[in-house]
Parts: structure tokens; sequence; C-alpha cells
């Protein structure tokens, strides 16, 4: 105990870092942070739209086509990009993991193969918005509003404004993260890194990766699921 | 002699880097498992509530967001390595996050109090004036 407590001091006098972290590892967690209070900030903000309205799209009803299939499928093409973005969070650790022991071809193999991940995600996302867009979705107008004499009536506004900028504004964080991660892959390839002598960069932008990652899960409950 | 020893040495040094590598790749799988069947879960769930109206939306929602945080807690300590860095680092970055505790509580309250406010003006309304 007096061990640890020492140690501690002797970490805030200077000289290293209290949170034996880089300092751009340490401002990669400070900026994920601030991100988090945006996108928090928006998720409940559509809660509390959601909770204010007496009536809301299912989400089963609303997401409920796949690519090539021509029937009712609730739930399973989200549930496949889920399914990519985790995948791509796997890889992305395991470069990191390369990174440690300064394997530079599984690093770009493992980086090139979330880069993919990232890719697919996107595409599975266009094709969602394109649907959603046809079938007369946009962030002012929907057609998700209760049955009335068998005929679809206009859903709340709100609907289609929070699912278009929240799932929007993650899009455009998949979108950075794939450049960023093209960006490092181009660096890794060069041998930047070997170098450099340390493979950080891939840390830091495994952290955003994973980062982009935990967002998703709280944006499938918050859209998909409730 | 020498040549000997650090051939072993080398050796040994391989062998752990080895070992490392192979226990830290297991444990990423691992995570990669639970995240999957989390996620297979929920899905599971969806669906059945999808057609069966079971269980009531109130428990299905409470399950929803209990597994989302799961998957968070794994995602932030495991993939984002939060869990192996030393406490000062930890601390830094999960209090600030409490904030969210007051920020949902209060938010998602008053957006609930709106339509119970309105919603109960509606039925007053129709209660003062019969339709003609």
């Amino acid at each position: 105990m007096s061990t640890i407590a020492s140690t501690q001091k002797v970490n805030w006098k200077g000289g290293v870092s209290p949170y034996n972290v880089s300092y751009g590892k340490l401002m990669m967690w400070f900026f994920l942070m601030s991100d988090a209070f945006t996108f928090g900030a928006f998720l409940i903000s559509y809660g509390t739209t959601r909770l204010s309205a007496s009536y809301w799209p299912d989400p089963n009803e609303v997401f409920d086509k796949a690519p090539f299939i021509n029937a009712k499928l609730p739930l399973v093409f989200v549930s496949l990009m889920t399914f990519i973005l985790i995948m791509s969070s796997v890889t992305m650790v395991l470069a990191v993991h390369a990174g440690h022991l300064r394997r530079r071809k599984e690093v770009a193999k493992w980086l090139s193969l979330t880069i993919l991940g990232g890719i697919l995600f996107l595409s599975c996302q266009a094709y969602e918005w394109t649907h959603l867009i046809e079938g007369g979705t946009t962030i002012s107008h929907n057609m998700f509003g209760p049955i009335v004499d068998g005929h679809h009536t206009p859903g709340p506004a709100a609907f289609g404004a929070f699912f278009f900028t929240i799932t929007g504004f993650h899009g455009g964080h998949v979108f950075s993260g794939v450049v960023i991660n093209t960006i490092v892959l181009i660096n890794v390839l060069k041998g930047t890194y070997d170098r450099r002598g340390h493979y950080e960069m891939v840390e830091k932008v495994g952290l955003y990766w994973h980062f982009v990652d935990l967002v998703w899960v709280f944006v499938f409950t918050c859209f998909y699921l409730l | 002699m020498e040549m000997e020893q650090q051939t072993t040495l080398a050796a040994t040094l391989e062998d752990e880097s080895a070992h490392a590598f192979d226990s830290t790749v297991a444990r990423i799988w691992r995570v990669f498992w639970i995240l999957l069947i989390v996620t297979l879960v929920e899905i599971a769930l969806a669906t059945v509530h999808y057609f069966t109206g079971m269980p009531p939306v109130l428990l299905r929602n409470v399950i929803f967001l209990s597994l989302t945080l799961v998957k968070a807690f794994y995602i932030v300590a495991e993939f984002m390595h939060l869990r192996h860095e030393v406490k000062n680092l930890i601390l830094s970055i999960m209090i600030p996050l409490l904030l969210f505790i007051w920020f949902i509580t209060a938010f998602l309250t008053d957006g609930n109090s709106w339509r119970v406010d309105r919603e109960r003006r509606v039925t007053q309304t129709e209660q003062v004036s019969p339709a003609p």
C-alpha cells in the first residue's frame, strides 16, 4: 500500500506521465470524452423528444428491408451492419497488438481489413438511407404514423430528423476513421513507424475506431431496439 | 558456451513473446464472442417481442439497456484497453461521464412530463366541451 502511495507521489512530481500514457494518447482520450458528450447530447435529446410524443414509429416496421431480399425482415440488415462494425473493431485490436510486437506486415494486414470493414459499413448505411429516402422519409417528413382506415399517415417529423442527424453524424465519424486509418496504413507500408521505433499511431487511431464502434452500440439500441 | 547461452536466451524470449501473443489474441477473440452473443441475444429478444408481445415493453427496454452497457464495458475496458491503464487515467475518464446520470434523468423526465401534461389537457378538453 505504502509502495503504491509513494510511487504515485513520485509520478506527480514531474518528469514522468502520472497517467503512464503518452501526451498523444491522453489527448485522444480527452477528445473521445468530449465526443461522447456530443453523441450523448444527441441521443438524450432524441430520447426527450420521443418520450414527449404520444406516438412514435415502431423500428421493426421502419427498418424491415434487406438488399436482394423481397420480404419483411425486421432488424436483419442492421444486425449485419452491427456485426461488420464489431468485426472491424476486432481487426483493429489485432492491428494494435501486432504493432506492439512491431510486425509490420501483420499490422498492414489487420489495418487493411479494418478499413474494408469501415467501407462495408458505410455502403450498408448508404443502402439504408437510399431505401428510406426513396420511401419518402426525410428530415421533415415520413409516413410512419399510425395506420388510419388502412392508410399510412404522416409520423412525427422529428423521427427522420433525429435518425438522419445521428446516424449521419456517426457515419461521418466512420468515414473520417476510414480516411485516418488509410493514412496510417500508408505510413505503415512506408515503414514510417519502424523508423520511429514504435507503432503508437496505430494505437491512437485504434482508440478512435473503437469509440466509433462504441457509439454504434448506443445508436443501435436507441434507434433499432427500443 | 556464451553463444549457447545467448541462443537459449533468444529462444526463451521468443517463447515468451509467442506466449504473450497467444494469450492476448485469445482474450481479444473472447471479447469478440461476448459482443457477438450479447448482440444476438438482443436481436432474439427484439424478434420474440415483435411476434409475441412478451416480455412487456418496460422489462424489454431494461434488458436492452443493461445489455448495451455490458457491450460498452467490454469495448472500453478491453478493446480500448482502459481496464489495464493506471487508476489515475481510469478515474479521469470515468468521473466526468457520471454527469450523464443527471443528464439522462433530468431530460427524459422533462420529455415525459410534456407528454403527460398534454394528454391530461386533451382529456380535460374532451370532458368540458362535448362534441356538438
